[in-house]
């Protein structure tokens, strides 16, 4: 008779152990839930995804009138509409990305105390509906942005612009693998989740979201650079709008700094969900 | 001989902390890691107590399960029955891979597929359609499987009318049969089930306990069946186990295991004891004991035992008009009867203990468990007291009573039948 087991259940799992395989299996899974996300949020409105348009225009509106009229706070020669709404778009996929990650264990305890399905696919799923949303919000740049481009002539592409893919999976990355770190902290130390709100909008001060890169003083400017979001933003501000610094060390950075993130996230996610529901 | 077998247990454990978890567990956290650094133990490994309700907490860590060890053969219905907190609903965890346990292991051949909870994860903004998409996503299943299936599960759920209605507009025992109806078709190897049939109406329950019994005896799967209800666990079940304080004390035929457990449940819930600071009730009346007994003494009930009910009250209340009524359920919460009496009338209660005896009829309780409110009025109008499930008692099939078999129905009873013959209209 032979002993070939399916599914073996121990205590402890090696760290490295993730299963892609059946990770792979649960891909319709992560397609409906993407689904659900996307479809229910506007369920039983009447603008149904205009939504989407309606927080990046109004933060940008507010922008121009505090940061560029108010504080007069240099955009680099870059139309201030364009600017902070690039800027608010890009970090809008990050944000949304760690923030609808980071409760992933408290957020679905109920689901996960009753049915076993690879835990990785719900914050997936998360950051991909992020890219929906993110979507339809760069379409809304990209509109702003054609108009200047032709009723202007301050701006300049670069063809570097082929980049925005990996800007994209950086922006991720890092949403995603910071969100998977907390989320798993989380389920034991509460106290983290009042960090998270009031942290995303600290960091977001320490990104050149509402400054160009450039007006920062020399003495801080490193500090800013640790910062690896700084990098992705500015070139990403550099290819669409040629203002920003592109710097390839920059973004190798930044890619190092992402890998790193998303593969502690993933080891520690790993390991949390095998037990989490002991102490959530 | 060769045996197939699908799940096999091997010396499971889960320890869980007593207490409140956050509270400590910093130092705890950091104490497993000294130890761990400098190569010893785990020092929170060695402690622990049984789980046992009735003790009191020695030490902040209790075992819920403890060297637990069985086989389940291939195409085998087990039934896991025991008390509340014994447990079972851990033991189906860690077979689920809900939560991980703290030391041996559990080996498997096949799909798991647990049904904890019905209609898991869906949403009530989507059409019951999508629903039945993304809750068999859940339970496992690729789009295309249930593409495949989707005719069947509607027809089995009857919803063809409300396909494309939003959940929320559902009433919840439709829910219950869609979720249902997603988790009968899912197929997997081995199916684990919890209860779920205690919900929808009884037409429905039919339909999925005939669908259980299809799975496991048409496809040879094997299924892991948790209940509190006797009858459907001898009806649906070849083999049974017994928890205890989280560990197994019967391995056998589900038969054997029902009487195993009934007679160890019968010996507390059959005849309960407190003090007067402990006894159930308020400051005006208490119950301070209560039993069923049957008048040969015999500890198994069956369908013919006289049974008799006694009880006794102490009451600081004077110069009231008393009343107690009982109220007796089945294990499907449906009312069987309910009396009551007087105990005091005229507005003269006394301080003091009542003693309260009533006979049951017999044949007529059938084969079920039961459980009895208890309820204590006063001058005709207040509720002074009302336990609810105060004393559980057991009928079983068997007896000095016509049948062989357990017949259906609510209450049992014997009829006198006349019958006669002729050759001519």
């Amino acid at each position: 008779m032979s002993k070939q087991w399916d599914i073996i259940i121990q205590p402890k799992r090696n760290v490295l152990d993730i299963n892609l395989k059946q990770l792979y299996k649960y891909k319709d899974l992560l397609f409906l839930f993407v689904k659900r996300d996307v479809v229910t949020i506007y369920k039983q409105t009447i603008l149904g995804p205009i939504w989407f348009f309606v927080q990046p225009v109004l933060t940008m509106v507010i922008y121009v009138f505090v940061f560029g009229k108010i504080a007069n706070i240099s955009t680099d020669g870059i139309p201030q509409p364009l600017f902070y709404l690039s800027g608010i778009v890009m970090w809008n996929y990050f944000a949304e990305s760690f923030n609808q990650t980071a409760d992933t264990f408290t957020k679905n305890a109920n689901l996960f105390g009753k049915v076993f399905f690879p835990r990785l696919i719900v914050p997936l799923s998360k950051v991909l509906s992020a890219l929906i949303k993110f979507v339809i919000q760069f379409l809304l740049f990209l509109a702003l942005y054609l108009y200047f481009l032709f009723n202007t002539n301050v701006i300049h592409p670069s063809y570097l612009i082929v980049l925005l893919p990996i800007l994209l999976l950086l922006m991720a990355g890092l949403g995603l693998g910071f969100g998977l770190i907390f989320s798993s902290l989380t389920t034991k130390y509460k106290d983290l989740k009042f960090l998270i709100q009031f942290g995303v909008q600290l960091l977001m001060y320490a990104t050149p979201i509402i400054y160009p890169l450039s007006t920062i003083p020399g003495k801080y400017q490193f500090w800013i650079k640790l910062n690896p979001i700084t990098h992705i933003i500015e070139t990403f501000k550099s290819i669409f709008l040629g203002s920003g610094q592109f710097s390839t060390n920059g973004l190798l950075y930044a890619c190092v700094f992402t890998l790193f993130i998303l593969t502690l996230g993933v080891l520690i996610f790993n390991k949390t969900e095998q037990k989490f529901m002991d102490t959530v | 001989m060769k045996k197939n077998i699908a799940i096999k247990v091997e010396n499971l454990s889960k320890q869980y902390r007593l207490g409140e978890i956050g509270t400590g567990s910093l130092s705890h956290d950091l104490n497993r890691f000294f130890a761990k650094i400098r190569g010893k133990e785990d020092p929170y490994s060695i402690i622990g107590q049984t789980n046992d309700r009735t003790a009191t907490a020695e030490s902040d860590y209790v075992w819920a399960l403890k060297d637990i060890n069985f086989e389940v053969e291939q195409g085998e219905v087990l039934g896991i029955i025991g008390r509340n907190g014994a447990g079972k609903s851990t033991l189906l965890k860690l077979i689920s891979q809900i939560t991980a346990p703290t030391t041996g292991a559990i080996k498997a051949k096949g799909r798991i597929a647990s049904l904890l909870e019905v209609g898991t994860g869906m949403h009530p903004e989507m059409t019951a359609r999508e629903n039945i998409f993304l809750n068999g996503a859940i339970l496992g299943m690729t789009k295309k499987e249930i593409k495949a299936k989707l005719d069947e599960i509607i027809d089995f759920a009857g919803c063809q009318l409300y396909i494309d209605t939003p959940l929320k507009r559902f009433s919840s025992g439709m829910r219950v049969r869609l979720g249902f109806a997603v988790a009968a078709f899912l197929e997997p190897e081995i199916l684990i089930v919890d209860e779920v049939l205690a919900v929808g109406d009884a037409e429905f329950q039919k339909k999925a306990i005939g669908k259980m019994k299809d799975i496991s005896a048409g496809g040879g799967r094997t299924v892991l069946f948790v209940s509190h209800n006797m009858a459907s666990v001898i009806n649906l079940c070849t083999t049974g186990i017994v928890l205890e304080n989280g560990q197994i004390t019967f391995n056998g035929s589900a038969n054997d295991a029902v009487d195993c457990y009934l007679k160890n449940s019968t010996k507390t819930s059959n005849n309960r004891k407190w003090d007067l600071v402990n006894a159930p009730g308020n400051e005006k009346i208490k119950v301070t004991e209560i039993s069923i007994k049957e008048s040969d003494g015999k500890t198994n009930f069956t369908i013919d035992s006289k049974l008799t009910l006694s009880y006794k009250l102490y009451t600081q209340i004077e110069n009231a008009t008393l009343g107690t009524t009982i109220v007796i359920k089945n294990s499907k919460e449906d009312i069987i009867f309910s009396d009551g009496a007087i105990i005091a009338s005229d507005r003269n209660s006394k301080k003091g203990f009542y003693f309260v005896q009533v006979n049951f009829p017999y044949k007529i309780l059938n084969s079920d468990s039961y459980s009895i409110d208890l309820i204590v009025g006063e001058n005709r109008r207040y509720a002074l007291l009302n336990e609810e499930n105060i004393l559980n008692f057991e009928i079983l099939f068997g007896g000095n009573i016509k049948h062989d078999k357990k017949l259906p129905g609510i209450i049992y009873q014997e009829l006198n039948w006349s019958i006669k013959h002729s050759e001519e209209v």
